[in-house]
């Protein structure tokens, strides 16, 4: 049954920006403040006050819609969005209408459940959050104003995606994106980062988009999956049982797994939009967006491709080190030092995301630094020490910020390589074990690893086990 | 002399030379308005004790030898300019207990000059009216015959003004509001260039329209408090980063030469006899000064006071949805939760015109009709706009009436709005092109009431509107009668 | 009529305004003249006519981000109708 209908997914992505204060007012954004601590006459609403457009907001949204292939308008305007609620204080939202910022952009998806494809992106635009409301135990609901006004980037896609997946996929990469441009901290529970998902199902080979459902309140990836999935496997139903859905917000109920239908408790919508008197018209230079396209960092698909193409990582390891820009960055300047791809890579992705995961640090405060971790790695591949003595000298660092060289005098790690001193540890090793050396001789060559790593721990760790390797075989040679 | 015959620029003179003091004047001022403002009720607000403090700052800077024009001066102001401390209603029930916790930039620029603020002045609720009858501080009357209204909505400053109780005072004019009732009170209104004056704190009526402006005795007194309010401010975007020429310097350099321009359309039939009469005279005053009165056409004059109300209200119907009893103001809670409480507030604090605007304006934007209206207002609001561009490339300034008729009387038009919407026609246009536009005393009808002239200058052409208008006082003693009260 | 009873109820409820009977048909009587009234701006043909939504043209008016200090809970509480704590407080709100 289900395969006889198409899903349609349309995207809308609130960001919120990182600038330091608000889009119209100069008051703080900072998370988690007492309630109404950070509020001004310009976000309270108050009679009189006046909005002034922060710059870096527009800056911010030019880096998204560049990052995301939009098409920057030289003429923007704000709009008012009429709606009385008690955490809007004007009564209106100023945000974007007719005129927004970018439009007509794209992001290539790809995932394992679905053929690669690209998702279009209609419009980006800015505007203004509204503050909070709890519902307490009190017989009112409070309202807190410190969110209001603070920046948002309102990202809207096409109705391009055809299943959770697809959706799950694009919002991935653009949280990857607005968390590597630096225009967002990429929070959902916090709500930096709030998705609504507008869904319809459609019989396959039809045309024109079914009726659509939007879905609200989806606070984590999974959620948002789940949502989804819900809502299509409703609509589908419905239709099948003769009903018909309607247009309307639901709301996911992350306890149940349902979403429920607002209806009843919405006005119409009916929001008048027009342009707002108080704001100027934004005017984007050429010039400007070239400056904002030149200081754009590297964005994570095109790391990933540089890291398998120029640097011969496999696609994985491209990928995890791409992820994250504190990653990618950590890794970049390792290489830099050390330039070893694929050395720096493997303990990247294994010693010191281990690491910073246990101590539950950031990789950028990280103790060992990239210029220590080379001083490791340099030490590995002139054989001072050996792999496994290496992150006993990680850990060392890690403890005392000292560098390869020193832990390795002061602890005395550096590798045995020296045959006389090792011969005479052999001879212990063989003279200990003659069962072993005797089915060894008698062809079970497997036993080798053993010897190997019986001299390894009497030496503790530190012989060279290339060079054991070849005295044991030598030793044992002669016992026939 | 007391405060009631003198200027600024008088008073200021007698106080730098110690000949009185800020005590002393803010004394006389207060004392005119305990005497005269029972007739009147120009005064929504008095701040005595503020007056009083701030009467002995400006002594001690008056004393120093610090003292600017302004300082030691009382002022008063149109109720619709926030003022930290002191309770702002914009004349509605709405505000009635809403005491601001900023000052407006034109606030904070007097104070800063050291005016003394005497108190808060009458208005027409949320600015909306021509009377000064909306007001939730009841009618304002004009001095000159109280049965009459003083024009409005800045009634209570033309009144205030005219009636000497302060030496000069700031009104907003949104489409004539500052020109119309200092015409119908026989004192000087200047509405700025749109962008000229900030309007941070000025209680938005209609943002793209709006603009604060003085209400003086005279041009001169009128030149120097512009220069006192104008300028950049970065907290309203609309404000011009432009500087303020020195008004007061070329104050005094005639129309010889000039090209004042009579818009035919200005000249209609339902101009009163006794107006034209006047305005005519005032016509031969400046041919007599040397200027060449050229005719010339604004034609779509006609179409103003429709494009008007439909962005005025529109724009009114969102500034105004912020009246939600939530964060101030008088809250009428209902029993049926939000929404209820939403709406008995609203019904409750706002008056029957502020109503019919809000609805007029929230029809314009709903739905299927912006295209109609709004949008199409905003299309002819550029035609308006292109008609005076177009006339000041032929000409310097226009001269036109303020209003069809000297002031009605009161309740005289309560029951019809479009008619009292119609007597804007000739303030309107100004708004809509944003450019420049003075009132001065130019007569007296039959009855004793004062009739106003208009003045049109071109964008940020304020200098040269005054020039011209200062050589029309010069030749003429009109500003210098007195109602008696 | 241009205007209906329906259609200004309708527009009250956008605007949050409740209207007694009498004031609903009061206002949609004022409501028709002035929509008859500016319905004279159709005499104009507008087609191609650049809307003026800013009487004096200017673009860009920006601030830095810069934090300014916030005038604090209790001046922002100060005007309150109803405060609790540091909030304002509504009839509770049901989502
Ligand atoms: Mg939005
Ligand atoms: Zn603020």
């Amino acid at each position: 049954m289900k395969t006889r209908y198409e899903t349609v997914i349309g995207l809308e992505v609130h960001v919120q920006l990182t600038t330091a204060t608000k889009i119209f007012c100069g008051c703080s954004t900072a998370f988690g403040q007492s309630p109404n601590s950070q509020t001004c006459p310009v976000c309270l609403g108050l009679p009189g006050a006046l909005p002034v457009l922060n710059r870096e907001v527009v800056n911010a949204a030019i880096k998204t819609g560049l990052a995301t292939n939009c098409r920057i308008a030289p003429y923007s305007i704000f709009a008012r969005k009429n709606y009385f609620y008690p955490d809007l204080p004007k009564g209106y939202q100023i945000s974007q209408f007719e005129l927004p910022i970018c439009e007509h952009g794209w992001l290539d998806i790809s995932g394992e459940e679905f053929d690669p494809k690209r998702v279009g992106i209609t419009r980006i635009h800015m505007e203004e959050d509204a503050g909070k409301l709890l519902h307490g135990a009190s017989a009112g609901s409070l309202v807190d104003l410190n969110r209001a006004c603070t920046p948002l980037l309102e990202v809207v896609s096409e109705p391009d995606m055809r299943s959770a997946a697809e959706a799950i996929a694009y919002l991935k990469q653009l949280h990857q994106i607005v968390v590597y441009l630096g225009v967002c901290d990429g929070n959902l529970e916090e709500g930096s980062f709030r998705c609504d998902a507008n869904v319809s199902v459609r019989p396959v080979g039809q045309v024109e988009l079914g009726t659509r459902a939007e879905l609200k309140n989806l606070n984590s990836f999974r959620f948002i999956k789940q949502a989804i999935d819900f809502e299509v496997e409703r609509q589908i139903e419905l239709i099948e049982e003769g009903g018909k859905v309607v247009q309307e917000t639901r709301l996911f109920d992350p306890d149940a797994g349902v979403t429920r239908s607002m209806r009843g408790k919405e006005q119409a919508h009916d929001y008048r939009y027009f342009p707002d008197p108080d704001l100027l018209p934004l005017e984007v230079s050429q010039d400007w967006i070239d400056e904002v396209r030149a200081a754009l960092p590297e964005l994570p698909g095109q790391k990933r491709q540089r890291y398998e193409e120029d640097l011969g990582l496999p696609a994985y390891d491209a990928a995890v080190l791409a992820a994250e820009r504190p990653v990618a960055e950590y890794f970049e300047a390792l290489v830099a030092q050390h330039n070893h791809p694929k050395l720096c890579s493997n303990w990247v992705m294994g010693e010191v995301l281990a690491a910073v995961k246990e101590h539950d640090v950031t990789i950028a405060s990280c103790p060992v630094t990239p210029a220590l971790l080379a001083g490791i790695l340099k030490r590995i591949e002139d054989n001072t020490i050996s792999g496994k003595i290496a992150k006993t000298v990680f850990s060392a660092i890690w403890q005392s910020g000292k560098s390869a060289d020193e832990v390795i005098a002061e602890k005395g790690l550096k590798q045995v390589s020296d045959s006389g001193a090792l011969d005479a540890l052999i001879d212990e090793v063989i003279a200990a074990n003659p069962t072993e050396v005797t089915e060894y001789l008698g062809g079970k060559e497997k036993l080798m690893g053993f010897f190997v790593g019986q001299v390894m721990k009497a030496s503790k760790g530190k012989a060279n086990p290339g060079l054991v390797n070849k005295l044991l075989k030598e030793r044992l040679q002669q016992k026939t | 002399m007391s405060v009631p015959q003198l200027t600024i620029s008088d008073l200021a003179k007698q106080l730098q030379e110690q000949k009185t003091t800020a005590m002393a004047v803010t004394r006389q001022s207060i004392e005119r308005i305990n005497s005269t403002d029972g007739q009147l009720n120009a005064f929504v607000t008095r701040c005595d004790d503020a007056a009083f403090k701030e009467a002995a700052a400006a002594d001690v800077q008056l004393r120093a030898g610090s003292a600017g024009p302004l300082t030691g001066i009382p002022l008063g102001l149109k109720d619709i300019f926030s003022t930290k401390g002191v309770r702002t209603t914009c004349g509605s029930k709405i505000l009635d207990n809403y005491v601001p916790v900023y000052d407006a930039t034109v606030v904070e620029r007097l104070r800063k000059q050291g005016a003394v603020i005497i108190g808060k002045l009458n208005m027409d609720e949320f600015a909306m009216g021509s009377s000064n009858e909306t007001s939730s501080a009841g009618v304002c009357r004009n001095p000159w015959d109280r049965n009459h209204v003083p024009g409005g909505s800045s009634g209570g400053s033309a009144v205030a003004v005219a009636a000497g109780q302060v030496a000069a005072a700031l009104g907003t004019d949104t489409g004539g509001s500052i020109r119309q009732p200092a015409a119908h009170c026989g004192v000087v209104g200047l509405k700025p260039t749109y962008g000229r004056v900030s309007r941070y704190g000025v209680i938005a009526y209609a943002s793209s329209l709006d603009q604060v402006g003085p209400i003086t005795r005279n041009v001169e007194d009128c030149a120097l408090l512009l220069a006192a309010i104008a300028g950049y401010d970065p907290r309203d975007s609309t404000s011009v980063d432009r500087p303020v020429p020195d008004y007061q310097a070329s104050l005094n350099e005639g129309v010889a030469g000039k090209k004042i321009g009579l818009p035919r359309e200005y000249f209609i039939d339902g101009l009163d006899p006794e107006v034209k009469r006047a305005v005519d005279a005032a016509m031969e005053v400046y041919r007599g000064l040397g200027a060449e009165l050229v005719p010339v056409s604004l034609p779509h004059t006609d179409y103003s006071v429709a494009c008007y109300y439909l962005i005025a209200t529109a724009e009114a119907s969102s500034n105004l949805a912020r009246y939600d009893g939530v964060r101030f103001g008088v809250r009428h809670a209902g029993a049926g939760g939000l929404i209820d409480m939403y709406q008995q507030t609203r019904s409750a604090g706002f008056g029957d015109e502020v109503k019919r605007r809000i609805m007029l304006g929230t029809y314009a934007l709903s739905s299927g009709y912006y295209d109609a209206y709004y949008l199409k207002a905003q299309k002819v609001r550029t035609l308006i706009r292109q008609d005076f561009t177009r006339v000041f490339a032929q000409v310097d300034l226009l001269l036109t009436p303020v209003a069809p008729t000297a002031a009605f009387k009161i309740g005289e038009k309560t029951d019809d709005p479009l008619q009292m919407y119609l007597s804007d026609i000739f303030t309107i246009p100004a708004n809509l092109a944003g450019t420049c536009a003075m009132s001065i005393p130019c007569g007296f009808d039959a009855a004793g009431l004062p009739i106003g002239l208009q003045l049109i200058g071109k964008p940020f052409g304020e200098g040269e509107m005054l020039q011209a208008a200062r050589a029309f006082e010069q030749a003429t003693d009109w500003h210098t009668r007195q109602p008696s009260l | 009529m241009k205007i209906t009873e329906k259609d200004v109820a309708y527009v009250a409820g956008l605007a949050r305004l409740a209207l007694s009977p009498d004031e609903l048909t009061d206002l949609t009587g004022k409501m028709d003249a002035m929509l008859g009234y500016v319905d004279k701006l159709n005499q104009l043909n507008t087609d191609g006519i650049v809307p003026t939504a800013h009487a004096v043209p200017m673009a860009n008016a920006f601030r830095d981000d810069q934090v300014v200090a916030s005038i604090g809970a209790a001046a922002a509480l100060a005007n309150a109708p109803l405060g609790v704590e540091d909030y304002f407080q509504v009839p509770r709100v049901i989502e």
